[in-house]
């Protein structure tokens, strides 16, 4: 179905090509995942299938690249659009119309489909995907997740052969993601639509793949199928990971497969003492941060109802709830530039919400949901030196900061050409500047890929250690298991549950990491725990 | 008549044509009476046929819009009197002030008399009434759907309309994330550097925005059929321009009253048919179909219909009542009430009732069904 023959990409400027001489061929009815490493050319290898790279991105390509027999050298993307759907990220950016209707119907007015067959495919494609009850609503008022199947299905309307998605479920929720990735699976079943899929968090697809290409980040792709693939692959699923300590073959793929297998592993350390996923920590007796009554609405929309909360010095929090449970108001709010309408916040003393905005940053720091937000000069040196500058003298300059969190990034290089990961850094570095005492991240991990999230474990532990009270506002259950001493879940403004990680994360299902699921009713959250007891096991 | 009680949307190139029809009437007479009654019309076909969407609720801003108008030609007429006749009533006299010589054409301020107040009043109300008409025609027809009527040549001018007004609200909800975002560092609200650490980031964003949306609609078949030929580009360009400056004529020789007679309608016709050619040759090169088109049928050429037998009507009786199409106020009397005239605006109120229901708004179905009611209230909470 979709064939690379010898193909090397090389962007316009740089120094090597991001695919280097790449033999794939993708079969009918496949779903294909594609993983590796930011950086690794994942989204370059999905817009080569529809010939968006380069007919839209520049650069060149040698070799070919042949869908169904039609080549993309001679074909642009408009020419493939009846075989090839493509869906991104962010579904909002990508829409062209303001309706759910209208956005289904229009790839097929644009390939002249007959009215009376557009009509038929419409209702289908609202029924397969579960959206006739919005069908006349606009598409901004939707929820993430029904935009996301909005955007399959809008494509899907054209018939494509194959569906492209490049990381789908990265700005959503776990429930939101489980909605659009039961969609997608579906199609793959009822269909056979060939699907090709790059997503950040494999846990939750790996067990549905056919076929795993990696990108090993030096432009070499190497395919095939999954188990013997992720013996070696550089990002891998915790499932994998403890299926690569335990040794076993072939290594599970699904929390299902893996407790199968994991009955000796669980015999060898039941009766060991669990190792602490984070050492303890001493709780001062007074809170640096002490908020009562917190209450911000918009308009007649209650977003944070009534919550008490306290952060400790050395202790990191981690905030959850689906999509609009209120998370990012109440760190605005305790931050104090956001809405308030009720409570107090207080810190060493003083409410933020009183005081100027440089003042309030110097006693909370909030890096919000788009970082980028925060940067509006060119260069990373003039990024810094504005932050000494609005920050005051200090001992540490940001540049110093910068590079305790990311070593490595020079002064010339514009704030948008950063990965995810080194931006967040230099948001994190302008922020911290400021030297505040509570440090709130909303949402840092969001298209961050596991060593991208191992790095923000340890600039976390960092502030942790130096007496900072953390708080990060994540979906991500497996980054909070590793990560966090404490997690809040918020439920429509409302705290719902407030307590130590291992106890909040693993009493539902839901959330509970895979780890926590294989190894149960042992308390094991995360494989490092595991390969700790393993570890003390061959000392004894 | 049974397909017109089906609630629908009339297509909107019917309600254009009645609204546009009804304007032309409205230029021949600066009959009070009938201008108002014109005014009525609006109302009631408005009031009886538009749907709950944002632009339907747009006409009152029309009739704020009129009333500006007429108070303007009002303060104008009265500053800038050109004399008064023997039996005028005088109202008040303004301080006169002396222009000087060499600029002897132009009185300001002096008497004014009731009679120039009320013709002002009157044509202001004419131009106004116009307004309204247009006014009424953008609350009649979803703009959108009137964008996608458009002819094939001109459907990449429609695409930019229509992706501007998706595009508007998530500019606005850019910078407003950012102006909060800039709190977080400290940064003023006020002054050049505000706006910069305002303007720059909010430009990446819609930049960024920008190209991801040109690459979805390239990949999504967008300007798929070939691209036309320099030659015929300029055909269809040549052609367009020339018809446009025919259709201009035309509807200045129909419209003033002064023009000779042989501008008007040869001029419209060539003009119109130019214009047709052009988008036909430009049409040519783009093939999509479109979805759920608006159907034409027989309430729709009603409609349309009433709005040009107004106007016609309106028209045929220039010559013979032209003392009460357009009734003067010197000496002042009350102005007279043309039978034909009325009835011909009474036509047009008729779309009103011709015209098929609009269809009801999505909320209140949903009311009616309880088991729809949850997945409303989810997607709004998200």
């Amino acid at each position: 179905m979709i064939e690379f023959d010898r193909v090397t990409i090389t962007y316009a400027g740089a120094p090597a090509p991001v695919l280097r001489d790449v033999n794939l061929r993708i079969d009918e009815g496949e779903l294909c995942l594609v993983v590796g490493r930011t950086g690794s050319g994942k989204s370059t290898l999905l817009g080569a299938i529809n010939g968006l790279v380069p007919h839209f991105t520049g650069g060149t390509l040698v070799g070919a690249v042949r869908v169904n027999g039609r080549s993309t050298a001679e074909h642009p993307p408009r020419e493939l659009a009846d075989l090839v759907g493509v869906v991104g990220q962010d579904p909002l950016a990508t829409f062209v119309t303001d309706t759910v209707e209208e956005e289904l119907a229009y790839g097929m007015e644009q390939l002249a489909v007959p009215p009376a067959v557009m009509r038929k495919r419409v209702e289908e494609t609202l029924d397969l995907l579960g959206l006739a009850d919005l069908r006349h609503r606009a598409l901004h008022e939707l929820s993430g997740g029904q935009q996301q199947r909005v955007a399959i299905g809008s494509v899907l309307t054209a018939h494509p052969r194959v569906l492209v998605l490049d990381e789908p479920t990265s700005a959503l929720d776990p429930t939101a993601a489980e909605e659009v990735l039961a969609a997608m699976t579906r199609l793959v079943h009822d269909l056979g639509i060939t699907v090709v899929l790059a997503e950040h968090r494999l846990e939750r697809v790996v067990q549905y793949a056919d076929r795993v290409v990696h990108l090993a980040g030096d432009g070499t792709v190497t395919a095939g199928e999954p188990a013997p693939m992720f013996a070696s692959t550089s990002v891998a699923p915790p499932v994998v990971e403890l299926g690569r300590l335990a040794g076993w073959q072939p290594l599970p793929l699904s929390v299902r497969d893996a407790r199968r297998r994991a009955g000796p592993l669980r015999e060898i350390i039941t009766g060991r003492s669990v190792p602490d996923v984070r050492a303890d920590v001493a709780l001062g007796a007074a809170p640096l941060l002490r908020a009562r009554g917190l209450v911000v609405s918009y308009g007649t929309v209650l977003a944070v109802r009534d919550v008490d909360l306290d952060l400790h010095a050395g202790q990191v929090t981690a905030l959850m709830g689906r999509n609009g449970s209120g998370k990012s108001s109440l760190l605005w709010a305790v931050q104090g530039s956001g809405p308030r309408q009720a409570g107090r916040v207080n810190v060493g003393g003083t409410d933020p919400h009183t005081l100027s905005s440089a003042a309030a940053r110097a006693l909370v720091g909030l890096v919000p949901q788009t970082p980028s937000d925060l940067l509006y000069l060119s260069t990373v040196g003039a990024e810094l030196a504005q932050a000494d500058h609005e920050s005051g003298p200090a001992a540490r300059t940001a540049r110093d900061l910068l590079d305790r969190l990311a070593p490595g990034i020079p002064d010339d290089v514009h704030p948008r050409d950063l990965s995810e990961g080194q931006r967040l850094s230099l948001v994190l570095a302008v922020q911290l500047r400021a030297a505040p005492r509570v440090v709130l991240l909303d949402e840092p991990t969001r298209g961050l890929d596991y060593p991208g999230k191992h790095a923000l474990r340890r600039i976390v532990d960092g502030f942790a250690a130096e007496g900072c009270a953390v708080v990060v506002s994540t979906h991500d259950v497996e980054f909070v298991a590793s990560a966090a001493d404490r997690v809040i879940v918020l439920a429509e403004g409302e705290v719902v549950a407030d307590g130590p990680t291992a106890e909040v994360i693993v009493a539902s299902p839901a959330f509970a990491p895979q780890v926590a699921k294989i190894l149960a009713p042992l308390p094991y959250l995360t494989v490092a725990q595991v390969s700790a007891a393993l570890g003390s096991a061959g000392a004894a | 008549m049974s397909t017109a009680r089906v609630p629908r949307a009339l297509h909107p190139i019917a309600w254009w044509i009645w609204a546009i029809g009804l304007a032309t009437a409205v230029s021949r007479t600066t009959n009070p009476l009938l201008l108002i009654l014109v005014l009525a019309t609006l109302g009631f076909v408005i009031a009886n046929r538009r749907t709950d969407a944002p632009w339907a609720r747009a006409f009152k801003y029309y009739l704020w819009m009129a009333l500006i108008v007429i108070v303007i030609r009002v303060v104008f007429r009265s500053i800038f009197a050109t004399g008064v006749g023997a039996t005028d009533h005088i109202l008040f006299t303004l301080p006169l002030v002396h222009t000087p010589h060499w600029y002897s054409g132009v009185h300001i301020g002096g008497p004014v008399s009731l009679e120039a107040v009320l013709a002002s009043m009157v044509d202001g109300l004419r131009l106004g009434t116009m307004l309204c008409c247009i006014g009424a025609a953008n609350a009649l027809a979803n703009p959108k759907r009137a964008l996608r009527v458009l002819p094939g040549a001109l459907y990449e001018l429609g695409v930019a309309v229509v992706v501007a007004i998706t595009v508007a609200p998530q500019l606005v909800e850019s910078v407003q994330r950012v102006r909060r975002a800039r709190r977080l560092r400290a940064g003023s609200g006020r002054g050049a550097r505000a706006l910069r650490g305002i303007v720059i980031p909010v430009l990446e964003d819609a930049l960024e925005r920008s190209l991801h949306l040109a690459a979805a609609m390239d990949s999504r078949g967008y300007g798929r059929t070939g691209t036309a030929t320099r030659g015929s580009r300029r055909v269809t360009a040549a052609l367009m321009l020339t018809g446009l400056v025919g259709l201009c004529l035309g509807v200045y020789g129909l419209l003033a009253a002064a023009a000779p007679r042989y501008l008007g309608l040869p001029a419209i016709l060539v003009g119109g048919m130019l214009c047709v050619l052009g988008l036909v040759v430009g049409g040519r090169r783009v093939q999509r179909s479109s979805y759920r088109p608006d159907p034409w049928r027989g309430p729709e050429w009603i409609v349309a219909a009433c709005g040009g037998l107004t106007a016609v009507l309106l028209f045929v009786t220039t010559g013979a009542g032209a003392e009460a199409l357009n009734p003067s106020f010197s000496p002042l009397r009350w102005p007279p009430l043309p039978v034909l005239p009325v009835l011909a605006i009474l036509l047009a109120a008729a779309a009103g009732v011709v015209a098929p229901p609009p269809p009801r708004p999505v909320t209140a179905r949903r009311t009616r069904i309880p088991a729809l009611a949850e997945p409303t209230r989810e997607g709004v909470s998200a």
